[in-house]
């Protein structure tokens, strides 16, 4: 089991990457530092574990799916 | 529950006409409300040629079916329709529809609105704008349920 961390959007292009597969992660927030090699962080980036809204000391457990993404701008 | 993404083109006119025709009896429905998002060729940038809506498909689906299940607790609708495009959009497409029916207007009306500006607020879409200039990410919608 892995935890799969997901960016869309511009913070795809500006992270330059779409998908990174971790071993471990405590929280959201350190899912983030992972996968971007400890990037700083804007304050509008959203994150989502499992496709529900979610918090950056959201617990992350394996197997879990943590996507980042800046604002919503549908409709 | 009528949710769906739509990678093709879509007619709004049409999709209402039909899901009202296929779901909807004469005479058990006093109101009908609907919202469609059309795109425009400006927004804060000029001459614009197109759009790409993309979004987090597992998420967005799931978002969708919930907001219209949260419509349906807060109003007595007797049913619903949303569909929102992704992929490559022009000006003067469809971008997204919503549709209510009820028994009397206000739920209808209530509901639609509702529905427009959370899904605007929360569902994971995001679009990027092109241009002569080059492209450029839409970075937040202006808050509707407060203004414009």
């Amino acid at each position: 089991m892995s935890i799969q961390v997901k960016f869309f959007a511009s913070l795809r292009e500006k992270i330059g990457k779409a998908e990174v597969e971790l071993a471990t992660a405590s929280n959201a927030g350190d899912a983030w530092a992972q996968a971007t090699d400890n990037a700083p962080r804007p304050d509008n980036v959203l994150v989502a574990i499992n496709l529900d809204y979610a918090k950056f000391d959201s617990v992350v457990k394996d197997g879990d799916e943590v996507a980042f993404f800046p604002p919503v701008t549908g409709g | 529950m009528a949710s769906r993404v739509s990678e093709q083109h879509i007619d709004p006119w049409q999709l209402i006409a039909e899901h009202q025709a296929a779901h909807r009896q004469n005479g058990q429905f006093g109101a009908a409300a609907s919202f469609i998002g059309t795109m425009r060729d400006f927004s804060e940038r000029q001459n614009l040629s197109k759009m790409t809506l993309e979004h987090y498909p597992a998420m967005t689906g799931q978002y969708l079916e919930k907001l219209e299940q949260e419509a349906r607790e807060q109003w007595p609708l007797q049913d619903c329709l949303i569909v929102h495009r992704v992929g490559d959009i022009y000006p003067g497409d469809a971008i997204v529809i919503i549709a209510c029916w009820s028994a009397h207007r206000r739920a209808a009306l209530d509901a639609c609105n509702w529905l427009i500006e959370e899904l605007k607020y929360r569902a994971p879409f995001w679009k990027q704008e092109f241009n002569p200039e080059g492209a450029h990410w839409v970075e937040e919608n202006t808050n509707g349920h407060s203004s414009n």
